[in-house]
């Protein structure tokens, strides 16, 4: 840590190399983050409160929480998926984890019926097609990326695809299921950021937590998978098997956070590339941190903004779609001109 | 042309049941019986037939807007929904609908094409940024942009309250068509067949300016000539039904699979192939949940991405 900070000053002061102002070392970045990150939260339970704090409080807690929680799910599962795979383009919501997820759920409506299903323990029903999708995500993206040639632009182009895909096919299944039915599902099927369920984060938060310990215990290995497969394996890594267990744990992290909130798709790609380039360091402990800490600046920060300020409703995810879309573009071109 | 007599002939057994299938009693013996002044041919007139011919004209029309596509950007993923022209058009007809909600529906036609156009001509300057013309890079940029210009659309939609308007013509639909609602399709038909006249011209542009150039043709009128059929197409499309997602990638990729790439022989296959596989996915989504209708563009959304998966990883090798 201690060169890294050093060459990156002293390339900094040499003229036309490097950004202008002296960058600042990941620790002190990721403290500015977070003291951020906490104004963004203070704002949220204050701004415009009326009555009751014994209410303000609880109701809009779980609502932090839930924005917490998945924007720290997105930001870890994106950037261990991206060093598991080599770039900094895909990220599982753009490969189709996300309507994966979506597609899991409305499979079990469709075969279990409505009434059953919205009678269902959430907390039983959350386990189980938390485990289904790992199955199937290690399955369809094992194949996937098994492949000895592995062309990004294909990766990325089936993965969109494959989205499409799975949205149409939950589509269809739902347009197959009862209409009354159906109704009853809506709520449990699109989440927002304004219904957050109860029982459902304590759950989410459970899981969270078992997926970062494992998660964490496997940062020096990424580290060292950052620099390329071959190195990675000269090295002793045990490729495979470590990218089995990430794609594992990314499978994890994206159901907890389609379950609470649904599909946001570019959050992952704009808050780990952000993270990238204000932490100028390939550690995984520095730069998860950071791409957590600006995941919760962003849904937190940005609701404030859109909900207190200019009185929109659930625009957010709209407008991070629309930043997003543009990064992506903007990372595309910029990877085919090298 | 045995073989594309009996693709002609299975066409139009599929229009011939798209005509008969539905929740009221139409059939030929209910027809016979009831006469001329009947129910049964009443709802054949108003209902059915401009049903099936609105089909066949947008099947058609959309797959060959595709084959234009592919000529002119010279890729073989490259369709209205892949290069933003879509959601152009429909960000046109928000537009239309905010501020102009009276406008007949020509004029929203017109308006939509216009924003088609202007989309499509912003990804073709995109295209002109990637140098090596990846194969795969276009249309992933195209679908990104795509993703970009629906995001503003959802946008406006949600602000002043058109969400559910905007799902209308987001997915294609033929429920909705009646006699007297359908019409403007036919000025695709024109389209279409004015993009068959031109098809040697845009294979010659497809090879590129300098050859263009060589052979004596005005490059940039045949690209302006093509862009501006294949936006007018979507836009009548997407005004009338609504997007059909894949179909102009899908129809012409099978049929060079089958017939290899020679434009003027394999138009009429791709004419035949995209108004066969409409009619037959909509006889689909009529029958599969009978008596309800499921949309056309949930149905062929499941298909379309599917065979485009399969296109993609059974080339990997190839474009790995």
């Amino acid at each position: 840590m201690a060169e890294d900070t050093v060459t990156t000053r002293v390339r900094a002061l040499l003229p036309g190399s490097g950004p202008r102002l002296a960058p600042l070392g990941p620790r002190a970045v990721i403290a500015i983050l977070a003291v951020l990150a906490v104004l963004a939260i203070i704002g949220f339970m204050t701004i415009g409160a009326q009555g009751s704090w014994s209410f303000i409080l609880p109701f809009r807690g779980a609502k932090v929480w839930s924005m917490v929680l998945v924007g720290y799910a997105i930001a870890l599962s994106t950037v261990m998926f991206q060093t598991a795979t080599a770039n900094r383009i895909l990220t599982p919501s753009i490969m189709g984890f996300d309507t994966l997820y979506a597609l899991i759920q409305t499979t079990f409506v469709f075969f279990l019926g409505g009434l059953s299903y919205a009678t269902f323990d959430p907390q039983l029903r959350f386990v189980l097609e938390t485990g289904a999708m790992v199955g199937f995500a290690l399955l369809l993206f094992r194949w996937l990326f098994s492949g000895a040639v592995r062309s990004l632009h294909l990766l990325v182009l089936a993965g969109i695809v494959l989205g499409v895909f799975f949205r149409s096919l939950s589509g269809l299944m739902q347009r197959l299921i009862d209409p009354n039915e159906f109704a009853v599902l809506q709520d449990a099927l699109f989440a927002s950021f304004n219904t957050v369920d109860g029982t459902l984060l304590a759950v989410s938060s459970a899981a969270v937590l078992v997926a970062s310990v494992v998660a964490l215990r496997l940062f020096p290995s990424l580290d060292v998978l950052s620099l390329g497969r071959e190195q990675a394996i000269n090295l002793g890594v045990d490729h495979k098997r470590l990218v089995t267990t990430v794609l594992g744990i990314v499978a994890v992290l994206v159901s907890v956070s389609t379950a609470l909130v649904g599909p946001v798709t570019f959050l992952g790609l704009l808050v780990s590339n952000l993270a990238y380039m204000v932490i100028r360091s390939h550690r995984h402990a520095y730069v998860v941190p950071a791409a957590a800490l600006i995941a919760i600046i962003c849904l937190v920060g940005g609701q404030v903004i859109l909900e207190r300020v200019f009185g929109f409703n659930s625009a957010l995810s709209i407008i991070i779609d629309f930043l997003g879309g543009i990064m992506f573009l903007f990372l595309l071109l910029r990877s085919s001109k090298r | 042309m045995v073989r594309f007599a009996a693709a002609i002939a299975v066409v139009l057994m599929l229009a011939l049941v798209s005509l008969f299938i539905g929740v009221s009693d139409v059939t030929p013996m209910t027809l016979f019986e009831q006469g001329p002044e009947g129910q049964a041919l009443q709802i054949l007139l108003i209902s059915r037939i401009p049903r099936t011919v609105a089909l066949v004209l947008s099947g058609v029309a959309m797959a060959v807007a595709g084959t234009i596509m592919q000529m002119l950007a010279r890729n073989r993923f490259v369709e209205p929904s892949t290069a933003g022209t879509v959601e152009s058009a429909s960000l046109g007809i928000l537009v239309v609908t905010i501020f102009a909600p009276g406008m007949p529906l020509i004029g929203k036609m017109l308006v939509a094409s216009a924003f088609a156009l202007a989309g499509t001509a912003v990804f073709l300057r995109i295209l002109r940024q990637i140098p090596l013309r990846s194969v795969l890079m276009v249309p992933l940029a195209g679908l990104m942009l795509g993703g970009v210009i629906s995001s503003i659309t959802t946008f406006f939609a949600y602000r002043y309250d058109l969400l559910q308007t905007l799902g209308a013509w987001t997915l294609g639909d033929f429920s909705g068509v009646l006699r007297g609602r359908y019409e403007l399709l036919w000025l695709s038909a024109a389209l279409t067949g004015l993009a068959y006249v031109f098809a040697d011209r845009f294979t010659a542009a497809g090879l590129g300016e300098d050859f263009s150039a060589n052979l004596g043709l005005n490059y940039h009128r045949v690209m302006r000539l093509g862009i501006s059929i294949v936006a007018m197409v979507t836009a009548v499309v997407v005004v009338t039904v609504g997007a059909i997602p894949f179909l102009g990638l899908v129809v012409p990729n099978l049929v060079s699979m089958a017939m290899g790439d020679n434009m003027r022989r394999s138009i009429p296959w791709v004419a035949a192939g995209g108004a066969g596989c409409v009619l037959a996915c909509d006889i689909i989504g009529r029958v599969i949940r009978f008596p309800y209708e499921i949309p056309i563009g949930t149905i062929f959304g499941v298909l379309g991405s599917a065979v485009f998966l399969y296109l993609l990883l059974s080339r990997r090798s190839r474009y790995g």
